[in-house]
């Protein structure tokens, strides 16, 4: 137990990146708000960046950038997070758009953002009822 | 109102007078949508919505401890912060920053890895973008009974206030110039056709904002932005198939690499940057005229 938390500390920028991904996943889950729901997973997503960028980074070595001819790995971190996290980026962003556009939608059909109100004029339609 | 069969059987006899019709029908008022109104009161509400929310609550929070707690566990278990021993930094990374710039020619290692290496997983990343894209025009245009309102009026015309104005007018080139500068020196330096796109991208946000949606979709069509991304993702893949096929053939290619560090150098990656900045910096702006107008 006690080498788990040395552990953690040493890791701690991972820790950040797991509480950042809980505190997506809780405004996911709770947030009544659509629009709260999408920002709840950029947070997410963040968390995931911040890992995979933490992992990438190895002490005492400069950024993957080959400069003045060293091209010997003991002298640069791991460039292959980066270009990782970069793939993440554009995926997420492109997903937020898409989820933007269809939380639009959603308002200018229904006008309310709430899950509880969606959520009873659904139940209400498929009852017959009108909107 | 006569049903179909006895119109046809009048028509046929030459009973039937269609110029009186057509103006019969054309003189009915269109009929007016409805005006919206919620058919639900707020008590209903909280009664049907608490049946399921303990439930639901339980579940949620349980399930976000535990899966805080594996994280955690996870973290635990893995080697330490910067450790130069750990799992990940293993022959591929040696491969791609010993042999990376003799190999594409560019001395940003990130960037021959994205643009060379693997390059057509830059080129699907694109192709996210763009179909994103696609996806939120369809959004915005689908047809139904209720079409996105086109919100034209702006709240606050920020045209109107002299000292935006000017901050904006000295501004804007400068951020340009800065993306363009980030884009062309992708596979020198930090920076790119992601990054560099988006900062191009924002300048064009900045003015959209500034001098009105009307005024920027009328500098800036759609068809130039749609053509813009459509050659950009079609000069991608076609050169990246060219250097792909040769590749794999053993066949000399005609790009070659160049002198490391110089701005003309490391063959197509500075081309393919230049073509992703264009398709990030159109895919950004559309986005944003999307959401602001329903219209680029």
């Amino acid at each position: 137990m006690n080498g788990m938390f040395s552990h953690l500390i040493e890791n701690y920028q991972a820790c950040v990146a797991v509480v950042l991904f809980a505190i997506g996943m809780c405004m996911l889950l709770f947030d009544k708000n659509l629009l709260k729901k999408v920002i709840g997973l950029d947070i997410m997503d963040s968390g995931t960046f911040l890992l995979l960028a933490d992992r990438g980074y190895i002490t005492g070595r400069s950024v993957p950038i080959i400069s003045d001819g060293v091209t010997d790995m003991a002298h640069y971190i791991n460039p292959l997070p980066a270009g990782l996290v970069l793939t993440g980026i554009v995926v997420s962003v492109s997903v937020s758009a898409l989820m933007l556009g269809l939380t639009i939608r959603i308002y200018n059909k229904y006008h309310t953002l709430n899950m509880d109100a969606l959520y009873l004029i659904m139940s209400n339609r498929r009852k017959g009822g009108r909107i | 109102m006569p049903n179909e069969k006895n119109l046809l059987r009048r028509w046929l006899n030459g009973q039937v007078d269609w110029s009186a019709m057509l103006e019969q029908q054309q003189t009915e008022p269109p009929k007016a949508a409805a005006p919206y109104e919620p058919h639900w009161d707020a008590a209903d509400a909280r009664r049907a919505v608490r049946r399921g929310q303990w439930a639901y609550t339980t579940l949620a929070v349980a399930s976000c401890l535990l899966l805080a707690l594996f994280l955690l566990l996870t973290v635990a278990n893995l080697p330490p912060y910067g450790s130069d021993s750990a799992p990940t930094v293993n022959e591929v990374a040696q491969r791609y920053v010993e042999k990376g710039t003799e190999e594409t020619g560019a001395v940003n290692t990130v960037a021959g890895l994205i643009l060379d290496y693997r390059a057509f997983d830059t080129l699907g990343e694109s192709f996210v973008l763009f179909t994103a894209m696609c996806a939120v025009t369809m959004l915005m245009n689908a047809p139904g009974r209720r079409r996105v309102r086109k919100l034209d009026q702006d709240i606050v015309d920020y045209y109107q206030d002299p000292i935006i104005r000017t901050v904006c007018k000295m501004v804007i080139p400068i951020i340009l110039l800065f993306g363009i500068y980030i884009l062309l020196n992708g596979h020198l330096s930090p920076g790119g056709g992601f990054s560099g796109g988006a900062i191009m991208a924002s300048a064009l946000i900045i003015y959209a904002l500034v001098w009105g949606g009307e005024r920027a979709a009328k500098a800036i069509p759609a068809k130039t932005v749609r053509i813009i991304v459509l050659c950009a993702l079609g000069f991608y893949a076609c050169s990246k198939t060219y250097s792909f096929f040769t590749g794999s053939n053993h066949l000399p290619s005609i790009i070659s690499t160049g002198t490391p560090g110089r701005i003309l150098s490391a063959g197509l990656i500075l081309p393919l940057n230049v073509s992703v900045g264009f398709v990030v910096c159109c895919t950004m702006y559309s986005f944003y005229m999307y959401f602001r107008r329903g219209d680029v």
